[in-house]
């Protein structure tokens, strides 16, 4: 790739088709085609379900301990404890999502600004 | 996903409802908590993609288009860096690939077999991504056949055009967001999609999958930089599935 070309106002908005859309939306697409011939009760579908559970499951703990921006400045124990307080008041209040991301956000913040006044 | 998620939406005389019904049924369930804090998430992101130095167009134009926001923050850094058209489309291929099993897992919930047109679940295929996949598995179980795959566009379109006209709003208003502002939004996408990946955990195997991808995930990244995630998909995935198993059938 010259220089030249990845200077044009176009050039973003092609790597945004061809190495954003194009590359995520074919997972996509693959996925309709593998995925029509699985049956509803089939222990394949179990797997495949297993599979993707731990994917996502390796994208939330990859944001947690390796974050980008500014979230990476905070110490690593400040983000694990302020997670498990979250997932511990998520399980304390039945499972509802917003209060278990509320307390992880609010032990974050404490924390935070805590490390701030003390340093 | 709360503890009582929203049942209304079905009642006797489902069976002849029309898909728009179910379409707007799905949108109107789209106003929830997981858009409130996928939305959140996204203006944190809005915020990165001004300081990295896209443009609003841009902007938009990847958060329309690959609509997976770890795919959309590793695209982000691929052109900051001023990687080539190829190297990027690899890291974002690599950072997507779970759309692959967990479009496959769908399949078999939203589909009517012998009547739904292949074309429709490529378009509907978009909108997935965890927010609308985590609602489907858990809530389409309990909806009718027929209503599954309108009431899936209509949630997914519904957060996405939502998410996508706040994506532009907050870039352009928030200037420089305080960092501490930025990072408590980085914060919030993993401890969502935490809480609501174990609520929508039905079976033990979904369980173990979780742990076993929680523990996995940073350890391949250490050893596999790149193939991380494929490869917690896949081990991870199937110790899971083969303990429970076990578990479930003994060693038959």
């Amino acid at each position: 790739m010259s220089d030249g070309v990845m200077q044009t106002w176009w050039w973003p908005f092609v790597m945004i088709i061809v190495a954003g859309w194009l590359a995520t939306d074919v997972w996509r697409w693959l996925g309709v085609f593998a995925g029509g011939r699985l049956r509803e009760d089939g222990e394949l579908l179990i797997w495949v379900r297993c599979v993707a559970t731990a994917l996502v499951a390796g994208v939330i703990s990859k944001l947690i301990l390796f974050p980008q921006g500014v979230l990476a400045d905070t110490p690593l124990w400040l983000r694990l404890a302020a997670t498990a307080f979250g997932f511990a008041t998520f399980f304390a209040s039945k499972q509802r999502v917003f209060i278990g991301v509320l307390a992880a956000e609010a032990f974050l913040l404490i924390g935070w600004l805590g490390l701030d006044w003390l340093g | 996903m709360t503890s009582s998620p929203n049942t209304s939406v079905s009642s006797d005389k489902d069976e002849n409802v029309p898909a728009r019904v179910w379409a707007a049924r799905g949108a109107r369930a789209a106003i929830s908590i997981p858009a409130f804090i996928l939305t959140a998430a996204f203006v944190g992101y809005a915020g990165l993609a001004r300081e990295t130095g896209l443009t609003l167009a841009e902007t938009l134009a990847m958060t329309g288009l690959v609509w997976a926001l770890p795919s959309v923050v590793v695209l982000t850094g691929a052109i900051s860096a001023g990687m080539g058209l190829i190297p990027a489309g690899i890291a974002v291929a690599l950072a997507s690939v779970r759309l692959m099993p967990m479009t496959m897992a769908l399949m078999p919930l939203i589909k009517v077999p012998g009547k739904t047109k292949n074309w429709h679940l490529l378009l509907a295929s978009h909108f997935v991504a965890v927010t609308a996949w985590v609602y489907a598995m858990k809530n389409l179980p309990d909806l009718p056949r027929e209503g599954r795959l309108p009431f899936f566009v209509g949630f997914g379109g519904a957060i996405s055009t939502f998410v996508f006209c706040m994506t532009g709003i907050a870039y352009l208003l928030v200037e420089r967001m305080p960092d501490i502002v930025a990072g408590a939004l980085f914060l919030l996408t993993p401890v969502y999609f935490l809480c609501s990946l174990w609520g929508a955990a039905r079976l033990n195997a979904d369980k173990a999958a979780m742990i076993a991808g929680l523990a996995f995930g940073p350890l391949f990244f250490l050893c596999f930089p790149g193939l991380d995630l494929l490869w917690t998909g896949l081990v991870g995935g199937t110790i899971a599935y083969l303990v429970t198993r076990v578990m479930r059938r003994g060693l038959a």
